[in-house]
């Protein structure tokens, strides 16, 4: 069977304007995600991982290589059934939550009654159900995020992709964030793209983790995390959290070091 | 904030006060100026004799024509502007230094290419008040978040609906204020238009009673273009209040 989507041998070459050089930001890399799996990147700053996340929406066409998704090439539109969180802030601010969530159904010209129960639904799973007619400008950063996670998910995407869209919440709201996210994807098993800094956070969430390397980014490796499809954030009492985190990190760490210009020591111990 | 509203509205009725009392009292002879309460009668025996209406509603279609031209424009410039980067490193120093020409030299070449009717009128106040459009809307579009295009493209719409759906609405605020300042500008053409040449409206009716030493006409048409000026800007800022306050932090 296809996986759900598919990166083959894809880079992505800024080219040189105004005087600056031209940016190999990416690859060329290879990446499957199977359908109803969870993949989470992590790499060091400027690797490249939003450039990942945007060619394999369709927001940025690659230099070389393909992208499929179900199947069918992925070109300069985003295909129906993905669904993209970014990291700032997109909620609309003319519109209340309810408004804000309803917009992509409204467009997609669903019909009145099913819109008002997937949105309501919606609405209180993530929590807003106070805020239902409150405009964003009204609500914190987090529940921001929220209502941006909400309108995408309403959509019943096949494909979610996530660009580190807990960046600006504190670490606790995290981690919930986090369970709230697993029991989503449990209940939909859409394939999940989660673009992260946070190592821990991605490998309590994924069943893969890839770890890429400075730019160009490259996936350097892919770990599997094997937890059971049904977890939740318990996951980081578990021992081989730890051990899956360190193996990360130790890999995560030259790389880090090189994107900030400065070599890897030798040794680190005693 | 009510204390400032306050402070506002004494300085406003105090001068008033002082004037009618200087006035009165013949410190500002008759000659001068005449008492605000005066003026405000002589504005009332006016518009009862019906004499305001012809001069006010050619001034105010005027007007009307010249804004909406002006922010039709405005807009529409300002879209293709930002649209292409060369045309907008071209365009900027003549928007950043248009106020500085004065138009008004160039009025008497319009009364002889349009005669002298309501065009020349609209053209100045169109002159006058597109640029601040286009400069608002440039405003306006910069600051579209570009995450907001993002989401516009992740939900498919097309390029006229992601105008109308996400890049109009976003780039709103900035786009009021290209409004309020067109008809502020599109109001002063027009009416110090009609000033210089014209044989209507009210810019030319309080010259003509200027010429012809009827001080209390000239002050009551006076009182009445001041007038108007605040009530439409007020009542633009009132709606624009309205569609703003949601935006803002509660």
């Amino acid at each position: 069977m296809d996986p759900r989507a598919r990166l083959s041998a894809v880079s992505k070459t800024f080219p040189a304007h105004d005087g600056h050089d031209a940016v190999h930001a990416l690859g060329p890399v290879d990446l499957d995600i199977a359908a109803g799996e969870f993949v989470a990147v992590v790499g060091p700053s400027g690797c490249g991982k939003t450039t990942l996340l945007e060619t394999l929406a369709g927001l940025t066409r690659p230099s070389a290589g393909t992208v499929t998704f179900e199947g069918r090439a992925v070109a300069a539109t985003v295909p129906p059934g993905i669904g993209v969180v970014f990291q700032e802030d997109a909620s609309f601010p003319w519109l209340t939550v309810w408004d804000n969530i309803a917009f992509g159904l409204r467009r997609a010209g669903v019909p009145a009654d099913e819109i008002r129960a997937r949105v309501n639904y919606a609405v209180s799973f993530m929590g807003l159900a106070a805020f239902a007619k409150a405009y964003p400008a009204q609500l914190s950063g987090g529940m921001r995020q929220r209502v941006c996670i909400a309108r995408t998910l309403v959509l019943q995407p096949r494909l979610i992709l996530l660009d580190e869209p807990f960046g600006a919440l504190d670490q606790q709201t995290r981690l919930l964030m986090g369970d709230e996210l697993l029991r989503l994807w449990c209940e939909t098993r859409a394939s999940v793209l989660l673009i992260t800094h946070a190592i821990d956070e991605a490998v309590m969430l994924a069943d893969r983790v890839g770890i890429m390397s400075a730019r160009p980014g490259r996936f350097i490796e892919l770990i599997s995390t094997g937890w059971p499809a049904a977890r939740s954030s318990a996951v980081v009492a578990e021992e081989a959290f730890g051990r899956l985190t360190a193996r990360v990190w130790s890999k995560l760490r030259e790389e880090s070091l090189r994107a900030l210009g400065r070599d890897a020591p030798e040794s680190t111990g005693p | 904030m009510r204390n400032v509203a306050k402070v506002q509205l004494l300085l406003i009725f105090g001068g008033i006060a002082l004037l009618e009392l200087l006035t009165r009292a013949g410190v500002i002879g008759p000659l001068v100026m005449i008492p605000p309460s005066q003026m405000a009668e002589h504005l009332w025996d006016m518009a009862r004799a019906a004499e305001l209406n012809a001069p006010l509603s050619q001034t105010l279609a005027n007007v009307a024509i010249a804004f909406v031209l002006s922010v039709g424009a405005g807009a529409g410039v300002g879209f293709a502007i930002h649209a292409a980067p060369r045309l907008r490193r071209l365009a900027d120093p003549l928007l950043a230094s248009y106020y500085a020409v004065p138009f008004f030299v160039f009025y008497p070449l319009l009364i002889a290419i349009f005669g002298l009717n309501r065009w020349p009128l609209i053209v100045i106040g169109f002159v006058f008040g597109t640029a601040a459009m286009v400069i608002a809307t440039l405003n306006g579009l910069d600051r579209v978040p570009g995450v907001l295009r993002k989401v516009a493209r992740v939900h498919g719409l097309g390029r006229i609906e992601e105008i109308f759906r996400v890049t109009l609405p976003a780039a709103a605020p900035h786009i009021f204020t290209g409004l309020k300042l067109s008809l502020a500008y599109a109001f002063i053409g027009v009416i110090a238009g009609e000033f210089i040449l014209s044989g209507e409206g009210l810019g030319h009716a309080i010259a003509y009673a200027y010429d012809s030493f009827d001080n209390a006409t000239m002050y009551a048409l006076m009182l009445l273009v001041v007038a108007l000026a605040i009530g439409v800007n007020a009542s633009l800022h009132v709606w624009e209040q309205r569609l703003m306050a949601r935006r803002r932090r509660a």
